[in-house]
């Protein structure tokens, strides 16, 4: 089949950018969409014209590291998906695609589809861990963790930090990521001394990096490919909103 | 990571800061308009009482002297809830409009948050129509209000010739279905904001906001409907 | 040169405690004074920059992708092994130390494997006391299951995320250093050389991703923890971006490689569909458990899984090992799967696919069970493949996944340059010529967390070290060497892209040195790979400029590794005229088809020294000796 892609090309930082228009013939629904991708690029290559860059690892799903916007929405239609995962069968003969890099302030474009997250490396740095040194750990089967409390923390711990979440916000939020790490933690024994302070600081960094503020929409819900609940955000505003209250993790916003 | 003793003041401040605690203070004084809104809807349908002056007595006592300064109080307090909500979704508002300073060419809009998307624009209207409401039914600037006597508003009265006036109820109804919009995003999204969140409750609460959102709609709508359709005659 | 391994001798259970107390240690005060560069971020780099942190080390991290926490140690899903024995169905580090000196073929050292075994016991505390959500059984405690090859439940799991867990697990640890200002983060950063002054390794050069700039950075020690290197073979399990670079530029300034042919081939990866293929995408052989691998009995036989009876399916690994079954080691699963397809009973469009067949397991155990071990994996191979495995069988079948080859380390995890040390998949230590499943997260985790952190003391406290002078003419040699390699790349004005060259290779590789391996098919493939590598540095294109983010001159030199490599990847396996474990040499295998090790002559590491490219390396012979686990063939019957 045919695909008509229109991708965001953009040389570096400081360029304008813009959208240009390619054709894909002859792809074959078995592919990836990055394979896809790929078929373009030796294509390109072929013609002396740059390749379309655009970040990518693993390819199986769980690297965090792919991601665009498919037609307006972070790694395409298909729900739970990173963009590797999308097979090129959910799409038909002649379709046309637009080709997005994520947007966000606190996610400034390198080039074409590539943008700098480390945005995300700052917020974990802030907070997102327990502090435990090597070492001085006790006997794992001396903390028990209710199965329904770990089942709860997996769930919340499956985020990839890919981004989707910020870049399908309306508001550029980073709420999702933040509170799967808030409520990955928060849920086990082990990240209880410090389940307040690591919500203030944390949500505080996110701040200073000027992400936008959750209004409670859920696209970011809808498009995570790891299918994490909104929910986990009410847990990060709980234990926010009592950290306020208890006067705790004062020292973080200084 | 240590808890250093600050100046309440400072702490507020602080908490007002981060968007949590914004969207908090939102939540809070959503509460409070929310139980405005309902308690305006059954002194509303008062109007259907049998009794045709069971409405303007409940205004008349309202309206006492005796009431003015619980009236005022309350007045306050909702002026104040107001303020704060407004302020509060305009810093938002204003934060994450530079939070993408460049949109997508191409964006879907996913049809489940429709009434959130539409916050920013159904409050705007909503309180613009609360000034219009209130200037035509409390301060009569719009249509004249007549008087069943000193502190007696014969709403009854004003309240039907207002609506009989289509523009005046096309406005109003307009006004309310954004309300239910409006309301249905809050009133479950102001758990979510406070925190409270849960994989049994959470559906629940969204489908009751949803029905209550519906009610204050159906419940306030019905009036200019009767009005116009001449089911309520003065 | 003489190997010396520094293995300690005497009661092996207490070897590591006494080279641990005869080591010498760095005052506290005196550690923020030495700076250790850490390359890679995975289990094993992340883990060891976040613990020499923790230690008081000045720390600089570096990794290619754009945050460490996307190493592609993020992609175990299976489980990582510790002899916990809190099944008290008969495990101990005895036995775990057992199986995977056997499991390995014996061709792995027995006090490095000792250790792993000992050491095992202290990732899982560390990893729960990080928070790493492992599964739990309805009392709370941890639940465990037995994997791949294993007779006994040893296997801790997150769902099929284990290795995203664990690798979280040293990322926060990392971030938590970084954020403390402890750790020096240098993301999309790729390392192209290693500074070597004075005979002790010194520094690196990298290029920054984003920039382009060429820079070195100097320090008291080098740690290597930049993972395997599967993709010479083009398709493998291993993530795009995973490349031998670091340990092969590390090979030409020295350090020995071990073992290069020891490739494992993991036996359930979603089979190839076309020649677009960019990887292979592995599904946890945990699914064997519960999964029956089986093929038509007949040749060419076309019809629907579901329309052959159960008396013409052959579940070939059953009938071949009654004792294991499924759960057969990899390399045995892997080259059954050939002989079959082989023999024209493959199934799929290509024919090069066998079933793993869940049928039963949902018949006996219900689907809500099925779901709640393998859904996940059961949702990627839907996507993947556009099949439900719920009805009808999964289609797999072996693929590249991992070295238990790389750079040759002593005990210390030091590498034949003083200062260098090598940790993770990067060193050849612990798995010998087979590693088992689950054992990966092990090794590097024990490495980084453990191990590393304890040795590289003794080399900094009994190393006189000079501050490095950036000056120095080694440091100027290596920066001049990398702008020329990649002013070459960039100005080569080719015909060719960089992916053409690299599936070309890695075809070659697949065919004559992947499942099994002839010495007429490696004569035959290390007469192409030199033409074809300078076929590479004539006529490769690569667009773009050396002064941004180019995608292109990245993978460029990463290729230009990988032919390197390959060659001496081929003339290890020819070396090594006996099958042990991934290395399967099809002259040498008993009259059942198993594979048949040479213990009188190749009881050995292989350890290759660089003397020039094109030129034939020279081999060093660290003789292997097993006092405690006997050499005998394996069976799995």
């Amino acid at each position: 089949m045919k695909i008509i892609l229109h991708i965001w090309r953009q040389r570096n930082a400081d360029d304008k950018g813009r959208m240009a228009r390619y054709e894909v013939p002859n792809v074959n629904e078995h592919m990836s969409f990055l394979e896809m991708l790929d078929v373009l690029n030796e294509d390109l290559i072929a013609k002396d014209e740059e390749p379309v860059a655009f970040d990518h690892d693993c390819r199986e799903g769980i690297c965090g590291m792919c991601g665009s916007m498919v037609n307006g929405v972070a790694h395409g239609p298909k729900p739970g998906t990173t963009l590797c995962q999308l097979h090129m069968r959910f799409f038909k003969d002649g379709d046309e695609l637009y080709l997005e890099p994520w947007r966000a302030r606190a996610f400034p474009i390198v080039k074409d589809l590539v943008v700098d997250r480390s945005a995300f490396d700052r917020v974990m740095a802030a907070g997102g861990f327990i502090s435990v040194a090597t070492g001085s750990a006790p006997d794992g089967n001396a903390i028990l963790v209710p199965k329904e409390d770990a089942d709860r923390a997996m769930d919340a711990a499956a985020c990839i930090g890919c981004g989707a979440c910020v870049a399908m916000c309306p508001n550029a939020s980073a709420s999702l990521f933040l509170a799967a790490k808030i409520s990955h933690l928060g849920l086990l024994p082990q990240g209880q001394p410090e389940r307040h302070e690591r919500a203030v600081a944390m949500v505080a960094q996110a701040n200073q990096e000027l992400f936008g503020a959750c209004t409670n929409i859920g696209e970011c819900e809808a498009v995570c490919p790891k299918e994490i609940k909104l929910e986990v955000i009410a847990r990060m505003n709980h234990d926010f909103l009592l950290a306020k209250l208890a006067g705790r993790g004062a020292a973080e916003e200084g | 990571m240590s808890t250093i003793a600050i100046h309440p003041i400072h702490r507020a401040v602080r908490f007002y800061e981060a968007p949590i605690g914004k969207k908090a203070v939102m939540a809070i004084t959503g509460v409070m308009l929310v139980g405005y809104v309902f308690a305006h809807l059954l002194g509303n349908l008062q109007i259907y009482s049998s009794d045709a002056e069971q409405i303007n007595r409940y205004a008349g006592f309202l309206h006492n002297p005796a009431n003015a300064a619980a009236l005022w109080a309350a007045r306050s307090v909702l002026l104040l809830a107001v303020a704060l909500h407004i302020i509060a979704a305009t810093q938002l508002w204003l934060q994450n409009r530079a939070a993408r300073p460049i949109g997508y060419v191409k964006k879907a809009d996913l049809p489940a948050s429709y009434a959130a998307r539409t916050m920013i624009w159904s409050g705007p209207i909503v309180g613009a129509f609360v000034i219009f409401h209130v200037l035509h039914l409390t301060a009569g600037k719009v249509l004249e209000l007549r008087e069943l006597g000193p502190n007696m508003p014969d709403v009854r009265y004003n309240v039907i010739t207002g609506f009989s006036n289509p523009w005046i109820s096309g406005f109003y109804i307009l006004a309310m279905i954004l309300l239910c919009l409006h309301l249905y995003h809050g009133m479950w999204s102001m758990f979510q904001s406070l925190g409270i969140s849960h994989p049994r409750y959470t559906p629940l609460v969204k489908k009751a906001a949803a029905v209550l959102a519906i009610a204050v709609a159906v419940g306030n709508c019905s009036i200019p409907i009767a009005v116009l359709t001449g089911l309520l005659t003065y | 040169m003489e190997l010396d391994s520094k293995c300690p001798t005497g009661p092996i259970e207490t070897r590591w405690d006494r080279h641990q107390f005869s080591l010498k240690l760095v005052n506290p005060a005196n550690k923020r004074k030495y700076t250790i560069l850490v390359v890679g971020t995975g289990l094993a780099g992340g883990s060891a920059a976040a613990s020499l942190a923790e230690l008081g080390y000045n720390v600089k991290c570096f990794c290619f992708q754009d945050s460490p926490r996307r190493a592609h140690s993020i992609a175990a899903q299976g489980g990582i092994n510790a002899a916990k024995n809190y099944h008290n169905d008969g495990d101990s580090v005895y036995r775990l130390f057992y199986d995977t000196v056997k499991g390995g073929d014996f061709r792995a050292r027995e006090s490095n494997v000792y250790r792993l075994a000992q050491v095992s016991l202290n990732i899982i505390d560390q990893c729960v006391a990080q928070g790493v959500p492992f599964a739990r059984e309805y009392s709370g405690y941890l639940d465990n299951r037995s994997f791949g090859g294993a007779q006994v439940s040893r296997t801790f799991y997150a769902r099929g995320q284990t290795g995203q867990q664990l690798l979280l697990g040293a990322y926060q640890a990392l971030e938590r250093q970084i954020g403390a200002g402890a750790v020096e983060m240098f993301p999309r950063t790729e390392m192209l050389d290693l500074i070597v002054i004075d005979g002790h390794a010194r520094g690196i050069v990298t290029r920054d991703l984003m920039t382009g700039k060429i820079e070195s950075h100097l320090g008291d020690a080098v740690v290597l923890g930049t993972g395997g290197y599967g993709n010479v073979y083009y398709l493998s399990t291993n993530a795009k971006g995973s490349n031998a670079t670091a340990i092969w530029r590390a090979y030409k300034r020295g350090a020995l490689f071990g073992n290069p042919c020891f490739t494992q081939i993991h036996p359930t990866c979603i089979p190839v569909s076309g020649d677009y293929q960019s990887k292979l995408t592995l599904m946890s052989e945990s699914l064997r458990n519960d999964g029956r691998v089986w093929v038509p009995a007949k040749k060419d036989d076309t019809r629907p899984a579901s329309q052959i009876p159960e008396a013409e399916r052959d579940y070939y690994l059953e009938r071949r090992y009654p004792s294991f079954g499924n759960l057969v080691p990899r390399d045995v699963a892997s080259r059954n799967a050939k002989a079959v397809c082989d023999e024209g009973r493959g199934v799929g469009g290509t024919k090069l696919a066998v079933y793993l067949d869940l049928r039963d397991a949902i018949d006996r155990l219900g689907k809500h069970v099925i779901k709640e071990r393998y859904g996940n994996l059961i949702d990627m191979y839907e996507r993947i493949a556009g099949e439900d495995p719920y009805q009808e069988p999964m289609r797999i079948y072996p693929a590249i996944h991992y070295t238990m080859g790389g750079l040759w380390v002593d005990y210390n995890l030091m590498s034949t340059i003083p200062g260098l040390y090598v940790i993770g998949e990067a060193n050849f230590s612990d798995h010998g010529a087979n590693r088992l499943g689950a054992s990966a997260l092990m090794q590097g985790l024990a490495d980084g967390y453990f191990v590393l952190p304890n040795t590289i003391n003794d080399y900094v406290a009994s190393t006189k070290l000079e501050k490095a002078d950036a000056n120095n003419a080694a440091v100027r040699d290596a920066e001049e060497q990398v702008l020329q390699t990649t002013s070459k790349l960039l100005h080569n004005k080719g015909t060719r892209s960089v992916d053409s060259f690299h599936r070309e290779l890695g075809k070659l590789m697949w065919e004559y040195c992947g499942m099994s391996r002839t010495a007429e098919g490696l004569k035959l493939a290390l007469s192409k790979i030199p033409g074809l590598r300078e076929q590479y540095w004539r006529e490769v294109k690569v667009l773009g400029s050396g002064e941004e983010l180019n995608q292109s001159l990245e993978k460029a030199g990463r290729v230009a590794d990988f032919f390197e490599l390959a060659e001496l990847i081929c003339l290890d396996a020819l070396e090594r005229n006996e099958s042990c474990g991934g290395h399967f040499r099809e002259e040498y295998q008993t009259p059942e088809g198993e594979a048949a090790r040479d213990d009188a002559h190749y009881s050995y590491a292989a350890a290759w020294e660089f003397r020039g490219v094109g030129n034939r390396p020279d081999l060093h012979k660290e003789p292997l000796t097993f006092e405690y686990v006997h050499p005998a063939q394996r069976s799995y019957k």
